[in-house]
């Protein structure tokens, strides 16, 4: 495909989130920071509108740099969607005399533009970009609490062990460039079709593909290169948590699919065996650790590392019919987590946790994030305990619910490609999940506590509502979304 | 992008040197790298060995982009270049940030989330 000067153009996106990124910036100079979240939040819609502008058509841009098709412009919506929920969760950043909201808000533009790349990119040249951006902005984003030590050691860690699987992955893209001559990815799934019906040493590239599968596995937190998740997920703010969780995983599965379809669908047979390994290590210990959390927000990150497990075994299973199930599945995840994360960060900001009970360091914990702050909670707040309560059956992949609908299209993308032993685990796997989700709805509805009334700003509510609408919707009619890839 | 229009600019000494002592070379210095990260406690001996693990795969690129006459791997590795330094600069800040704050940059006193 030719260069064409009106290429640029069209690849809005990318374009209006770094032009408004650095708005923000000029408009964090203002005294006034009311402005900031609802240009924030404007900003996020112009990108979603031009994001379908080219709707139904497939386009490469900058001399096959970055695909845009439906399935991209799906994923680029998802993740936009997820930006503008947890954004507009970010109210209260406005009466925090330490936060920088203006930095905060620019900086999750940025790496949003990495997410998108990560989505398209036809070239690994773009992967590599793209993770990095959306990485760089995250360790920022996680270290944001400055005064705090748990957000010191999280950034750090986060920060340690994301540039070490970077290194990782540009190894294996090194490797594969030597024994494919290419960093085109159609250029590299050629190869791979015609050096395995050929014959002959493939060493270079198999060593190459699977150092290129574990730098990705681990920015997408799949066991066993999930350590630090757990840690960094509990130590960021809880803000930016929900965005972690939601946007780089989704960023972070597209990617992976896109490589393994088209770069390495011809050799399938040699990764799919070690991708269902991870895959079920995913699974049990995403799910079996998170029954022994006592914290909220630690359960929830090992519930991120189990939610990962069921995206993979949409990669194991991979076919045509994966693609829109992970995509679905992502936006049923993202939906109910920022849901949870909003409720518990209500929840957290009027329980600040007696500085006493961890001794001098009054730094270490900022609030109360356990479950038993969520005790009693249904009796006085009904909205905020029925949000949660139908995020947690979603999560837990109860009918009438996404998170259901979701779960029943990445397994049968598996159940196609006959992978029954490991649909039994991942059954057995959501079976424990029942159990953990649970035990907040149980506290809220059935334990005594002493919550009051919280009081919830109007756009806080209405974007609760709908993200717990939406989660309904798509349980009871999944086609709405189905029929749009 | 034809081949032979660009071998005439790539240095032939690069590959009076066999391919394959360039890819034992950055392996060896790759797994140096990895072994720096895993045992050292210090971060910013950590973050060193972050570097040499790109650098490895810098000078691997550069082989084979050579040997290939191709110039996109030596592309890729300005990407790298430009990249690892705004990695540098963010990870700096946090390890200066952590410096305040505790008066250390050993890795081995950050244990304060555990389950």
């Amino acid at each position: 495909m030719t260069f064409q000067t009106y290429d640029c153009l069209q690849m809005l996106p990318i374009i209006l989130l770094s032009l408004s990124g650095i708005a923000l910036l000029f408009l964090g100079f203002q005294k006034s920071r009311a402005l900031l979240l609802p240009a924030t939040l404007l900003f996020l819609v112009i990108a979603f509108v031009a994001n379908f502008l080219d709707w139904g058509k497939t386009y490469m841009y900058f001399r096959d740099m970055l695909l845009v098709n439906n399935l991209a412009m799906i994923f680029t919506g998802v993740v936009l969607l997820s930006t503008f929920m947890v954004v507009s969760l970010s109210g209260s950043l406005a009466d925090d005399e330490d936060a920088q909201p203006a930095e905060y808000y620019a900086i999750l533009l940025f790496s949003l533009v990495g997410a998108i790349m990560m989505i398209g990119f036809e070239n690994l040249i773009m992967l590599f970009v793209g993770v990095e951006i959306l990485s760089v902005a995250m360790y920022i984003l996680t270290g944001s609490d400055k005064r705090n030590l748990r957000s010191n050691e999280a950034a750090l860690k986060y920060f340690l062990m994301g540039a070490f699987a970077t290194g990782i992955l540009l190894f294996g893209i090194a490797l594969l460039y030597g024994a494919t001559g290419s960093f085109v990815l159609s250029g590299i799934g050629n190869y791979a079709h015609s050096a395995t019906n050929a014959g002959g040493s493939m060493l270079l590239f198999y060593v190459g593909m699977f150092m290129l599968l574990i730098g990705m596995l681990f920015k997408v937190s799949a066991a066993p290169f999930h350590f630090w998740t757990p840690d960094v997920y509990d130590g960021a703010p809880s803000l930016f948590t929900a965005y972690m969780s939601t946007v780089v995983k989704t960023a972070g599965f597209a990617a992976l699919l896109r490589i393994l379809s088209v770069s390495f669908s011809g050799v399938y047979d040699f990764w799919w065996v070690a991708m269902a390994v991870v895959t079920v290590l995913t699974l049990l210990i995403g799910n079996i650790t998170a029954v022994y959390q006592a914290s909220f927000k630690r359960m929830m990150a090992y519930s991120s590392i189990s939610h990962a497990g069921y995206l993979l075994i949409g990669l194991v299973g991979l076919s045509q019919a994966s693609k829109p199930a992970i995509a679905f599945y992502s936006l049923a995840y993202s939906l109910s987590t920022i849901a949870a994360f909003g409720v518990l960060m209500l929840v957290a900001r009027n329980r600040p946790l007696n500085a006493a009970v961890f001794g001098d360091q009054t730094t270490l914990a900022r609030t109360d994030e356990h479950y038993d702050a969520f005790n009693g909670l249904a009796r006085k707040n009904p909205l905020l305990g029925f949000v949660m309560a139908v995020s947690m059956l979603s999560l837990a992949g109860i009918p009438l619910t996404a998170g259901f609908w979701g779960k029943f299209m990445v397994f049968s993308a598996a159940a196609d490609r006959g992978a029954v032993w490991l649909l039994v685990v991942a059954v057995l796997m959501s079976a424990v999940g029942i159990y953990y989700y649970f035990r907040v709805v149980i506290a809220m509805y059935f334990r005594e506590g002493q919550t009051d009334t919280i009081r919830v700003a109007p756009f806080y509510r209405i974007v609760l509502i709908a993200a717990t609408v939406l989660t309904l919707a798509l349980g009871l009619l999944p086609n709405l979304f189905q029929g749009l890839i | 992008m034809q081949p032979n229009d660009v071998a005439v600019n790539i240095p032939e000494v690069i590959q009076q040197i066999p391919l394959n002592y360039y890819l034992i070379f950055s392996t060896a210095l790759f797994v140096i790298g990895i072994i720096g990260v895993l045992t050292r406690r210090n971060a910013i001996i950590i973050f060193m060995s972050i570097e040499l693990m790109l650098n490895a795969v810098n000078t691997l690129l550069i082989a084979f982009s050579s040997y290939r006459s191709d110039p996109t791997g030596q592309v890729f590795v300005f990407f790298i270049m430009a990249v690892a330094a705004a990695e540098v600069s963010v990870g700096l800040a946090i390890i200066v940030m952590i410096y305040r704050n505790i008066r250390t940059i050993d890795v081995g006193v950050l244990n304060k989330l555990k389950w």
